[in-house]
């Protein structure tokens, strides 16, 4: 399976590939790219990753959705590059037999994905100003995006 | 032993490059790969002194033990997603 690519994510075909006559329920994340960050009007997002990893850890993270949820069928992308606001960069589908099946593991998916992926974005605003993003963890437990000057060093540490 | 050295992102600005050769005594770690990263003129010093590191595509701590021809990468604080 390919978790990575350079252009859009064909949300239809990540469905086709997912679904399955035993699954009654499909779950579909789409994270896109904000217009509206805490610094200003985003004009667009650069991603980059270690696709050698990325391509590895985003089926490490699948097999531990399919032990967990055994019956559920996981597709997943992130897209690198030039991402415009509005646009997705990066989609999870699970198809499952049953739909709390099918919002857990989406969810599953998507958190451990934040965590673990090693990717970057680069935030470019309107103005021509850029701004490196990391993730951490918020008030609710929830894996979320901040500026990195935001954070300490220590902060991005694997828990 | 001979390290391949990734490095990502903001780490690969401050370093102007996204790749290095390290030559380590075989009794090596990660940190003390870090370390000798870190003593690099003019901008090693930015790096972390415990950054994210995978060794071989994987997520490892400092302490893990290198051997001759791992690929070590830096990991900036990931923001996928």
């Amino acid at each position: 399976m390919d978790h990575v690519t350079q252009s859009a994510i064909d949300v239809g075909e990540l469905i086709k590939a997912a679904e399955a006559d035993a699954c009654g329920g499909i779950a579909i994340f789409l994270g896109t790219v904000r217009a509206g960050a805490e610094d200003g009007p985003v004009q667009r997002i650069e991603y980059s990753g270690y696709e050698e990893m990325l391509q590895v850890e985003f089926g490490r993270i699948t097999s531990e959705a399919l032990e967990r949820w055994p019956g559920v069928n996981v597709r997943s992308v992130h897209r690198l590059g030039s991402v415009p606001t509005g646009e997705a960069s990066i989609a999870v589908v699970v198809a499952a037999p049953h739909r709390g099946e099918a919002f857990a593991a989406c969810e599953f998916v998507v958190e451990e994905a934040k965590k673990r992926l090693p990717v970057w974005k680069k935030e470019i605003f309107a103005d021509g100003r850029e701004s490196w993003r990391a993730n951490r963890v918020d008030a609710t437990g929830k894996w979320r995006s901040v500026p990195e000057s935001r954070r300490t060093a220590r902060a991005s540490k694997l828990e | 032993m001979r390290i391949n050295v990734r490095v990502f992102a903001q780490y690969a600005d401050w370093l102007g490059t996204d790749h290095l050769v390290l030559e380590m005594p075989s009794t090596a770690t990660v940190a003390d790969a870090v370390r000798s990263i870190r003593s690099r003129d003019p901008s090693g010093h930015l790096i972390p002194e415990e950054p994210l590191v995978a060794v071989n595509l994987e997520h490892v701590r400092g302490n893990r033990t290198l051997a001759d021809g791992d690929e070590l990468a830096l990991l900036p604080p990931l923001a996928g997603g």
